[in-house]
């Protein structure tokens, strides 16, 4: 078994060496030059040239990814173009906010979903089955940003119980932090939940199909014992890939809501870095949303095969 | 009919003085708060009311944002400026220059060089006092090299050279009428000599920056005893960036800010339907624009810009677009706040049939006409463009139009495509636009209107004192341009803003939005 998670955590590390090449190249790529974009209506020759060596863009592009590289290791992402601040310091808190919001929501989506998923199979076809299919289906079929509108229209706007923009301000309590983000939150439950939920039901499904679910049926157990004890541990494998997946998402695609609700994120850095084309944050985003997808994809494997014995225990 | 009822008709109607109207409501035992929203309601202005703190819902921020006033290109910036900094002269709301920390300008003849005396007693927030030098360093910092937005139009400067402990003289290459207009940019604000440590502002401004995250929010506190009277009446003052339009209008109608700008106006019915809010209107200089290359085929062809002119249904786009919150235009880029527009010129209409005659007469063919286009140029400009089409097919005109990627818009089409939409953001000064974008030397010349006899009368404008040759000078060249240029102007686009009814000061101003980005200084709060 350890042998098949080295193999994992190898493979991870190589697709993020790939994926930060990738990265580099594209920015390198972006229309438009940093230099100009810098000087505006004073990009002469000569300025562009003087710019050009004081950012060390005249040098060649791999020497640069090297040094890129080893710099982001040790957490130093150079200096922002825009407004010469260290990058770390300008994504900094931003990742902090984006980490609290997707927390908070993975907090209530997870348990929520999946304790949905499971009343759904055990009282498969039932009213509730139908209701909690077709509701969480037209939730997920909507786009987020409509669901933000009208979370704000509503519960901000006519009955003014939560405040329409999620602005975080530091001398706020904790309390208070909840309270600001949980329209934003509640949008992302909507938008997450569906897809655990169904994912949760159907694997949960598939395996009570099987041999042995019927044996535990004929040996008298209850339908929800039979779901939690015997049917659950041996679904989890696709339920955590399913988790992961949306975990990922709600760290790194939520730059709409982010917009709905002026929460400042990292998503929105980003697009505001790129229209700027300050490269070292748009690199820094970058690298940051592809360790936050590959690490959770790693931790989900890890954790399926740790969930399957016959993984854990291979002969 | 009782007393009260009589004198605040009296009042409305102009019979009774504000004095007199509020020492005998004093006298009928009125209260005072309720005798002076009678005024207020009259068009009398209130007095300022000391104190309160004011929420600005803002936009044009971004995390990119420095506190250089050098690369200042957008609203929160610029707010958050005049807050801090004092300027060296002001644009008022009728659109004429007002001293601030310049006393008095006084150009010489010819106008090539003006004397200015700069204001006494002034104390910039870390206890200096103003003087010349100070004027004179910043003034510099946007000239020569300088990567300042305000470096273009400060180029004509010659010499900053100081006269006096507060006097200074700037000489001109050229003669300039309008030095004060150049002065009034919203870069040029004053800091004290030597100064370099931007995310520590030092100014004269009434407030002082408590707290600043590009992108997010800036909170101001008042700082006490501003020179100018009846301004910076708040104590504290919190802009918030929230760039969405929708968020914006929400976070209004959701309470959570008292002003805010850009009023989307689809929305306008719902803000007036909640009751307590009032919208600011202000006709301004903010226009829209297809620039057709003068230059370019089938662009050089007199006619042809003149088929496309007439093609052009404005009444619907305003219509359509901004209903009773834009202007139609007339093909020339001074609009009806200026002073100087030109209100004699006929409008141009939509006229299919003309449109079609110098069509015809050009030669024009079905492949000829492409129009790029992209929603970068302004909210609405894709709309617009296929609205044209639509209007220029209906005289037989073909028009392609060309969707450019909103990314690198400004970069690869613009000054490079031969007919394009795009827009202009209003001049104070009339000289101005017409030197930034039609002088036959202007880097901006985007329709590449070369005519030495324009240049010429734009030089005699600048060069004289005289108002009525000015008049007649800037009213000819609009002419050239209506009838000539190489500009398609469908429309000015009105200021929108909204604030809590119990937000006063917030008044229309011709330049920029939000009390031409003195929102902070000019604005205070009811009791």
């Amino acid at each position: 078994m350890l042998k098949l998670l080295g193999q994992r955590l190898v493979l991870g590390i190589l697709t993020l060496i790939l994926v930060s090449a990738l990265i580099f190249a594209v920015t390198e790529w972006l229309p438009g030059d940093i230099a100009t974009n810098i000087l505006g209506q004073q990009a002469t020759p000569e300025n562009v040239a003087a710019i050009r060596a004081e950012l060390g863009l005249d040098r060649p592009p791999y020497e640069r990814y090297v040094e890129w590289l080893r710099g982001a290791v040790d957490g130093d992402f150079g200096t922002s173009l825009a407004n010469k601040r260290p990058v770390a310091d300008v994504i900094g808190p931003r990742l902090w906010n984006t980490l609290f919001l997707a927390a908070y929501a993975a907090l209530i989506a997870v348990p929520l979903s999946v304790f949905l998923g499971i009343l759904a199979a055990i009282y498969r076809n039932s009213i509730y089955d139908r209701l909690v299919n077709i509701s969480t289906l037209a939730a997920i079929s909507m786009p987020e940003f409509f669901i933000g509108y009208i979370l704000i229209l509503f519960l901000a706007v006519q009955f003014r119980w939560f405040p329409a923009i999620a602005t975080f301000k530091p001398e706020q309590t904790f309390t208070q932090h909840l309270y600001a983000t949980f329209l934003p939150m509640l949008t992302l439950v909507l938008v997450v939940i569906a897809h655990m939920m169904r994912m949760t039901r159907t694997s949960v499904l598939t395996v009570m199909a099987s041999p042995y679910i019927e044996m535990a049926l004929l040996k008298g157990l209850s339908k929800a014992r039979i779901v939690v004890r015997h049917a659950l541990p041996n679904a989890m494998a696709p339920i955590i890939n399913v988790i992961a997946l949306n975990l990922a998402y709600l760290i790194v695609g939520v730059v709409v809501v982010e917009a709905v609700f002026t929460y400042n994120g990292l998503g929105r850095l980003m697009v505001d870095a790129v229209s700027k084309r300050d490269v070292p944050v748009v690199q820094a985003c970058g690298l940051i949303f592809a360790v936050v997808f590959i690490g959770l994809n790693l931790i989900a494997d890890v954790l399926s095969i740790l969930s399957n014995p016959r993984l854990r225990h291979p002969r | 009919m009782n007393q009260w009822d009589e004198l605040q008709r009296a009042v409305t109607n102009g019979r009774v003085s504000r004095r007199e109207f509020m020492r005998r409501a004093a006298a009928l035992g009125v209260a005072t708060s309720i005798a002076s929203g009678v005024l207020a309601k009259a068009g009398f202005a209130q007095t300022p009311v000391k104190g309160g703190h004011l929420r600005v819902g803002i936009a044009g921020g971004s995390t990119t944002d420095s506190l250089d006033i050098r690369t200042y290109t957008d609203t929160t910036m610029i707010n958050i400026s005049t807050s801090i900094y004092d300027g060296l002269v002001e644009v008022d709301a009728k659109n004429q220059i007002q001293p601030e920390l310049f006393e008095t300008l006084e150009p010489s003849d010819d106008a090539t060089e003006w004397v200015c005396n700069v204001r006494k007693g002034i104390t910039f927030s870390n206890g200096k006092t103003l003087d010349a030098d100070d004027v004179i360093y910043s003034i510099n910092l946007h000239r020569g090299d300088s990567t300042s937005g305000a470096a273009g139009p400060m180029r004509p400067i010659k010499d900053v050279v100081k006269m006096d402990t507060h006097q200074v003289k700037i000489a001109l290459e050229a003669p300039d009428a309008d030095l004060p207009y150049v002065l009034s940019d919203y870069h040029v604000l004053v800091v004290p000599k030597d100064f370099t440590d931007w995310s520590n502002p030092i100014g004269t401004g009434g407030y002082k920056l408590e707290n600043f995250e590009p992108g997010v929010r800036a909170i101001l506190t008042n700082r006490g005893g501003y020179w100018k009277e009846g301004r910076c009446n708040l104590e504290s003052a919190e802009l918030s960036v929230i760039n969405d339009d929708a968020a914006r209008m929400q976070a209004l109608l959701a309470g959570e800010v008292d002003v805010t700008h850009r009023v989307v106006v689809p929305l306008v019915d719902q803000i007036e339907a909640a009751g307590n809010f009032e919208l600011v209107q202000a006709a301004a200089g903010y226009h829209f624009i297809m620039p057709m290359m003068c230059d370019k085929a089938p662009y050089d062809n007199p006619d042809v810009r003149l088929a496309l002119k007439y093609s052009m249904n404005r009444e619907k786009l305003v219509q359509m677009l901004f209903g009773k919150f834009a202007r139609r235009g007339n093909d020339h880029p001074i609009p009806e706040s200026d002073p100087y527009h030109n209100n004699e010129l006929p409008q141009r209409e939509y006229d299919p049939e003309k449109a079609a005659f110098h069509a015809n007469k050009a030669g024009l063919g079905p492949k000829d006409v492409i129009l790029s286009a992209s929603d970068a140029a302004f909210n609405g400009a894709i709309d617009m463009s296929v609205l044209f089409q639509a209007t220029a097919a209906a005289a037989g005109i073909n028009v392609t139009v060309r969707r450019e990627p909103a990314d690198g818009f400004w970069e690869n089409v613009w000054l490079k495509a031969p007919f394009m939409t795009s827009y202009w953001g209003g001049r104070p000064a009339a000289t101005q636009m017409l030197a930034v974008a039609y002088q036959s030397s202007a880097p901006w010349n985007d329709t590449h209107w070369k005519v030495e006899a324009f240049d010429k009368l734009l030089a005699d404008a600048k060069a004289t004192t005289d108002q009525a040759k000015r008049k007649t000078y800037i009213w000819e060249m609009q002419r050239m341009l209506h009838e000539q240029g190489g500009a398609l102007i469908p429309l000015f686009k009105d200021w929108l803003d909204v604030h809590d009814v119990k937000v006063k000061g917030h008044t229309p101003h011709g330049m920029f939005d939000l009390c031409n980005s003195r929102i902070v200084q000019k604005a205070w709060i009811e009791a």
